[in-house]
């Protein structure tokens, strides 16, 4: 077991384990925090891919852009957590059910794959920002440009909404 | 190989940070004091003169006037999150100086040591990573402080931050057009052998300057903490060190913008008319930081020098100036930039 691999399940430790308490905490300020625990966990591995750029976006637009926004509705809604509604039993057992049957689908179609399509660790420049911007421009222009436009027309959605 | 790891690079590394991570905090710690002494200079006083010769040691008399203040923590705040909150602060601030250049290398011991803590690739976007994580400090102690003045400001702190980020961010675009890197060591290794870059993109400093103000919470940005109208902000509720770590945070950050700001338009640790290359090594080292510091000098200088001249906007100037002047500007800018750079580049 060398370094990477203890690495790798500290982080993933830290993802897991943050993400399930973001799901049991019952203050939403506090979820809030946990998940941007889990986004740092996820930029570590994308560190440990060597997706630099990857990484650090995930940190500029999640973490640090819509994390806030998402503070910021919670704190101007005033949530606290007894102010949360107690969840309907049945409601809870479908929930884990779908969200069961979910996990159980990727996981077979993991497994099916074998093992090969396994990532190398710390290897490899594909994550570099001027490769990852060659192939964006060359190979996935199309649906980047169809991404560009999708984001373009919710802008200006958001703008509508918000002159009503 | 069980944790190959080489001691003595780590070494090197931890004296480097505990090096850059001290200066960065004596730094701030003199920079509370030279705004004190800048103010007074503007409003014609005196300022700070008792503490030692000059008042040389006020601010060693502030810290051990924080550390002994009593701590109050407000019933019904989350007690976790109000310690937090300062404590992430803080941290973000120191954070940033791990990818700026400080200088070129040394040679010490037969090693040769850049001077810069980590030489990542993406180190632009390190910082604004790190930067837009500062605003998580604020906000989650406004929140925690239960208190509605602390909570507006908060909220106000959040939108000042988001706002100006991406007029920031799109005039850093331009800038990168030209540079071809976001490593800031080769910034500064381009702007040593050519012009440097504010001369190329006047307009683009104009925008980050302005951006970086409103970033550090400086008048005549500082909203979040308007005294008039939220009594003291965010940190309203804070007391003892902890209002001392949001003060300090400040200062650090405001270091730090200016060690970017001359990194990334004035050349970072360049002299200009001085060729590096023929002094020894370390010698140039040495000249390298000096430089730098002065260019951080008079931008720290600046900062002041607006606090104490120009008032503080209104809220909607604020947003005003943000999403209806300086982001076309700085798009204008981008746009014009790469119609250049793709002209010259055919």
């Amino acid at each position: 077991m060398g370094i990477t691999t203890i690495i790798f399940m500290l982080l993933s430790l830290m993802a897991v384990g943050s993400a399930i308490m973001m799901l049991v905490t019952r203050n939403p300020v506090k979820s809030i925090l946990w998940l941007i625990v889990v986004f740092f966990a996820i930029s570590g591995h994308y560190i440990m891919l060597n997706a630099q750029f990857l990484a650090v976006v995930n940190i500029i637009v999640y973490a640090g852009a819509i994390m806030v926004l998402f503070l910021f509705v919670v704190m101007l809604m005033n949530l606290n957590a007894d102010s949360e509604p107690t969840r309907n039993v049945r409601l809870q057992a479908v929930g884990i059910l779908s969200g069961g049957s979910l996990l159980l689908i990727i996981l077979s179609a993991l497994m099916k794959d074998g093992g090969n399509n396994v990532v190398q660790m710390r290897i490899g420049d594909e994550g570099l920002i001027s490769n990852l911007g060659k192939v964006l421009f060359t190979n996935y222009v199309l649906p980047f440009e169809i991404a560009s436009v999708l984001f373009l027309s919710a802008m200006v959605g958001a703008v509508v909404i918000g002159k009503k | 190989m069980f944790l190959a790891i080489d001691l003595a690079f780590i070494i090197e590394k931890l004296v480097l940070i505990i090096i850059v991570v001290m200066g960065s905090l004596l730094i701030a710690m003199y920079a509370t004091y030279a705004e004190r002494k800048v103010a007074a200079v503007l409003q014609d006083r005196s300022g700070p003169n008792r503490a030692g010769p000059f008042g040389l040691l006020q601010p060693v008399a502030d810290g051990m006037k924080l550390f002994f203040k009593e701590e109050i923590i407000p019933a019904f705040s989350s007690r976790f999150l109000f310690i937090l909150g300062p404590g992430l602060a803080m941290i973000t601030a120191i954070m940033t100086s791990a990818v700026i250049p400080w200088g070129n290398t040394v040679e010490f011991f037969g090693r040769t040591i850049s001077l810069q803590i980590a030489d990542v690739n993406i180190g632009i976007l390190y910082i604004f990573g790190v930067v837009s994580m500062g605003v998580y400090g604020i906000m989650i102690g406004a929140w925690a402080s239960n208190n509605k003045y602390a909570l507006i400001g908060g909220l106000r702190a959040a939108s000042q931050i988001i706002s100006y980020e991406l007029a920031m961010g799109i005039s850093l675009i331009a800038l990168l057009f030209l540079t071809g890197t976001l490593s800031l060591k080769e910034m500064v290794v381009q702007q040593q052998e050519g012009l440097w870059n504010v001369v190329k993109q006047p307009l683009g400093f104009f925008i980050f300057l302005i951006c970086a103000f409103a970033e550090c919470n400086r008048t005549p940005f500082d909203l979040p903490e308007a005294e008039s109208e939220l009594i003291g902000g965010y940190h309203t509720e804070y007391s003892s060190m902890k209002l001392g770590f949001y003060l300090f945070a400040e200062y650090i950050n405001m270091f730090i913008s200016s060690a970017v700001m001359a990194t990334l338009f004035f050349g970072g640790y360049d002299v200009p008319f001085l060729d590096e290359s023929t002094l020894a090594p370390n010698i140039a080292a040495l000249i390298g930081i000096a430089a730098l510091m002065f260019k951080i000098v008079c931008f720290i200088f600046l900062f002041m020098w607006v606090r104490w001249t120009v008032p503080r906007f209104r809220y909607d100037q604020l947003m005003h100036l943000g999403w209806r002047i300086l982001i076309p500007l700085a798009l204008f800018n981008m746009l014009l930039t790469g119609a250049v750079v793709l002209y010259f580049n055919k």
